[in-house]
């Protein structure tokens, strides 16, 4: 009988917090194992466990993943989040590569010093309600459909509701001025699973302090 | 009867040049059109064909497909370069995101400043060597195959060699310790489509110039 799915990462969102989203909406079940101390990361590695000396690690299926996209992946093919062809999976992709780009900025930008972390909070805030956004209630609107892809819920509904809570953090109005996106967001927050994993107590991570700062400076030694 | 896909970005190698890789390993014959001014890059965005106004740009079957990633996925799926179930699509998943983020410290770094250029390129030398080659000397040693994935060309080899060929450029002795790489190397180099766009007169394209940072940076108005 298989087990669930064990993360490896530190106790923080990073580029695990996608991957935690993912099996919210999926409503599947996993443990989770944090990384306090360098020793912990170290060890790991000479385990041999991690195939690029890097987290994130999934342990699932007699399987140890590495890189967030092909755990992200193969989690979606597998609770049916893919889209149902291979026309639809790769709108869901170009959508879901759009999205990750703006998360690469939010992943890093709390570790970033002082000036540059201004910067790139105006630059997140100009590419979401300027580039990314317009795009998504665009798609939205062209087809009139609850999802973007296919009339069904996939990775791309779950990242883009992500950044939506992501990007509000940063402005609360940020999606003042579409409607879709709004109607997209309270949809998807509606779903049971997905309400239980915005209230308190659910493996959802708060965003990134500067005690958390700390404590991945020390772990990964940046 | 089908169209040939048709690529729209700059006269380089830059991101395109890994879905060049893989349309010609495939035998697939394409078509470019090469960006030179910025009136031809503010036409394609409103033309709507830049979801997220960015190029790499690939017609195929009917879609503006954006998102190197998206493409690449969409192209080994088409072509059947993906592996032939959920298992191998991870692995193949795995290992090429790995390679693309060793390429990408190559491929971004010639917009540096020369030093920081140099550092990047040292960078990727070191991690080529000490992360990403180590790591795929130990499948290769693991299965004894001749390719990475189910024992038949798939992306994640094409994209190997491709990350192979370009930390050579930087630095000629890097296989050194590794000679199943090496092996790998010739083995998938002499499959007759990749070996013809290896040689002079095919779609590959040169390492950047000044020319091209020059051409990108007045496109893109960087």
């Amino acid at each position: 009988m298989a087990g669930k799915p064990l993360f490896h990462y530190d106790e923080a969102r990073g580029r695990m917090e996608s991957v935690r989203w993912l099996l919210a909406a999926a409503g599947v079940e996993y443990e989770e194992k944090f990384l306090q101390t360098n020793e912990d990361l170290e060890k790991l590695r000479s385990d041999g466990v991690l195939m690029f000396q890097q987290v994130p690690m999934v342990e699932v299926d007699g399987m140890r993943l590495v890189q967030t996209r092909a755990i992200l992946n193969y989690f979606s093919s597998k609770y049916n989040l893919y889209g149902k062809d291979m026309k639809e999976r790769a709108l869901i992709d170009m959508y879901s590569e759009g999205l990750a780009d703006l998360n690469e900025l939010f992943i890093v930008y709390p570790y970033d010093p002082p000036g540059v972390k201004e910067a790139k909070i105006a630059q997140m805030k100009e590419k979401a309600k300027n580039r990314y956004f317009p795009a998504f209630e665009k798609v939205l609107k062209s087809h009139g459909q609850d999802f973007l892809v296919g009339n069904k819920l996939s990775k791309a509904d779950i990242h883009l509701v992500e950044m939506i809570y992501n990007m509000e953090e940063l402005d609360a109005n940020i999606i003042a001025n579409f409607p879709l996106l709004q109607a997209l967001k309270t949809r998807i927050s509606d779903m049971p699973n997905i309400k239980k994993f915005l209230q308190p107590g659910s493996r959802r991570q708060p965003p990134v302090d500067e005690k958390t700062v700390l404590k991945a400076r020390k772990i990964f030694k940046f | 009867m089908e169209t040939k896909p048709k690529l729209y970005y700059f006269d380089g190698r830059g991101i395109m040049e890994s879905i060049r890789w893989l349309l010609a390993a495939a035998g697939v014959e394409f078509e470019e059109e090469f960006l030179e001014t910025r009136e031809q890059y503010e036409k394609l965005q409103k033309d709507g064909r830049l979801i997220f106004e960015q190029v790499p740009l690939v017609e195929i079957d009917g879609m503006s497909l954006t998102q190197s990633r998206a493409i690449l996925s969409y192209l080994a799926a088409k072509y059947n370069l993906y592996g032939k179930d959920l298992k191998e699509k991870l692995r193949i998943d795995m290992y090429t995101d790995g390679t693309l983020d060793l390429m990408l410290m190559i491929i971004q770094a010639v917009f540096k400043s020369p030093k920081e250029k140099e550092e990047s390129y040292a960078l990727a030398v070191k991690r080529a060597k000490t992360r990403y080659f180590p790591a795929f000397e130990k499948i290769l040693k693991g299965h004894g195959e001749d390719f990475l994935v189910g024992n038949q060309l798939s992306w994640a080899d094409i994209q190997l060699l491709e990350a192979i060929l370009m930390v050579e450029e930087l630095s000629a002795p890097v296989l050194s310790d590794f000679p199943l790489l090496q092996a790998f190397k010739t083995r998938i180099s002499n499959i007759p489509t990749i070996k013809k766009f290896l040689q002079p007169g095919s779609q590959r394209k040169p390492p950047p110039d000044g020319h091209y940072v020059e051409v990108v940076k007045k496109v893109l108005k960087w």
